[in-house]
């Protein structure tokens, strides 16, 4: 695997757009999470026609709810969600602005439809190294929704953020790709 | 009559949680660490290397192994000559999960009543606890805490006889196909054969508390277990990002069952394969 891209917030179109599935990358700069509750929240607001609290033009949403900070730490655990369960609320986000995204696991079409339509991309975390993607986060400050606990808005300062692009602004799944050379099992054979 | 005071189980079941949460049971480290040795995927490989240092920052800084600190499971054995005294035994369990959990900083993620309210409990109680009345004079506590990214992925099947072991194949693929790279592999399988409905489902857990070395006693199912490993690590899955680690061991538990029956199922764990235990 080929030498990690260092990718900066404010994160554009033209950012996106030049990276492939396969590419692995470290973020530095703002990134926003936002996780179930918070998103429900927010479409909901926006189907009120109400402005959203945060301004999501260029940004990278972290689907994320930590664990509580120790004394003295800027954060707690903080691994990625499962980001399928964003899915249903996920294109009403990215025609707010995000260009990226970073989870776990698979996305739905219509997901895909709109990253191509809107040229963002889909970067997955290690699920479970939550202890270690701690370590690249610097500072955790609460932008919305406070109420929600560990699932509120919140804007997370990091540094050399490990993260795989899985599904680019063009539609291609390293999920697929990744697994295919190693797949070597049918269930009719069964 | 042996007689055990509420207020030790609160301790040791606090303590536990957060032994639970931040240590990663040796075998499954090790078992992480001969997958990397074998995974043939780069990008699998590096994937290993975050997920066996993270547990070893885990461990070193009592932290979290992951955000999701998960629904607190309790396995409890109570010895029949055993008296507890000082209150209830649920209410001393579920004390010791709020402690522990807000103690050892850990995610509280339990919501009171799953579908119109969804509020959280915020102390990550109740537990989901299982007693079982046993000879002698102990009680035997095991704190299993359970990820949801895993347990949504999980199943049931309900086979017929005539089903049989291709049957039975079939349908555990069939749910780890499903899963894919969903629940964070490379994963634990947990696999619950006879009984009723829940009683299989039982079974599945209870099989995740057997270490990932030792296979079932019953060489049948112990050739089961390597069988479905085999199939399970063909797949691509892979450490998430695809490779030829997806799962590190397939534990299976069986109970009799009905004439008429054979129901199988499946818990998927993540590769946050966490327990503690402790005999009291």
């Amino acid at each position: 695997m080929a030498e990690s891209i260092r990718i900066t917030t404010p994160f554009t179109e033209e950012d996106s757009r030049k990276l492939k599935a396969g590419d692995s990358v470290l973020i530095t700069g703002t990134i926003i999470s936002a996780r179930d509750a918070a998103h429900k929240a927010m479409t909901e607001a926006l189907a009120r026609g109400e402005k959203l609290p945060v301004d999501w033009n260029n940004q990278i949403v972290y689907y994320l709810g930590p664990t509580p900070a120790k004394p003295g730490d800027p954060i707690g655990s903080c691994g990625p969600t499962t980001s399928g369960r964003m899915d249903a609320y996920t294109p009403t986000m990215l025609a707010q602005g995000i260009k990226g995204m970073v989870g776990k696991g698979s996305r739905a079409p219509e997901v895909v439809e709109a990253m191509k339509k809107y040229g963002v991309t889909y970067f997955a975390a290690v699920g479970g190294a939550a202890a270690l993607i701690a370590k690249s986060v610097k500072s955790y400050t609460v932008l919305a929704y406070p109420e929600l606990g560990p699932e509120a808005v919140a804007a997370l300062e990091v540094v050399d953020f490990p993260a795989i692009v899985v599904i680019d602004s063009e539609g291609n799944n390293f999920y697929e790709i990744g697994q295919k050379p190693y797949r070597n099992f049918d269930i009719n054979q069964i | 009559m042996r007689e055990l005071d509420v207020k030790v189980i609160t301790e040791n079941v606090a303590e536990m949680c957060k032994e639970a949460a931040y240590y990663l049971p040796d075998d499954v480290y090790r078992g992480l660490k001969r997958g990397r040795e074998t995974e043939k995927s780069p990008v699998g490989q590096i994937v290993l290397d975050q997920i066996i240092k993270n547990a070893e920052i885990a461990k070193a800084e009592d932290r979290p192994y992951c955000q999701d600190t998960g629904m607190t499971i309790v396995f409890v054995e109570i010895g029949q000559d055993l008296h507890i005294v000082g209150g209830y035994l649920e209410d001393a369990i579920n004390d010791g999960i709020a402690k522990g959990y807000t103690e050892g900083y850990l995610r509280k993620s339990v919501v009171a009543e799953p579908l119109f309210n969804r509020k959280n409990t915020q102390n990550n109680t109740p537990g989901v606890i299982y007693t079982q009345i046993v000879p002698g004079d102990k009680l035997s506590i095991t704190v299993a805490p359970k990820g949801f990214g895993s347990e949504n992925k999980s199943g049931i099947k309900m086979l017929v006889p005539a089903d049989g072991v291709k049957g039975v194949k079939k349908a555990v693929m069939d749910i780890i196909l499903h899963a894919s790279m969903n629940p964070c592999p490379p994963m634990v399988v947990g696999i619950g054969i006879g009984g009723t409905m829940d009683r299989a489902a039982l079974l599945s857990k209870k099989a995740l508390t057997r270490s990932i070395d030792q296979r079932n006693p019953m060489p049948e199912y112990a050739k089961l277990e390597e069988e479905l490993l085999e199939m399970i690590n063909q797949t691509g899955i892979g450490p998430q990002l695809g490779g030829t680690t997806s799962a590190l061991a397939v534990n299976i538990e069986w109970g009799p069952t009905h004439i008429a029956g054979l129901p199988v199922a499946v818990t998927i764990c993540c590769h946050a394969m966490r327990h503690a235990h402790r005999v009291l």
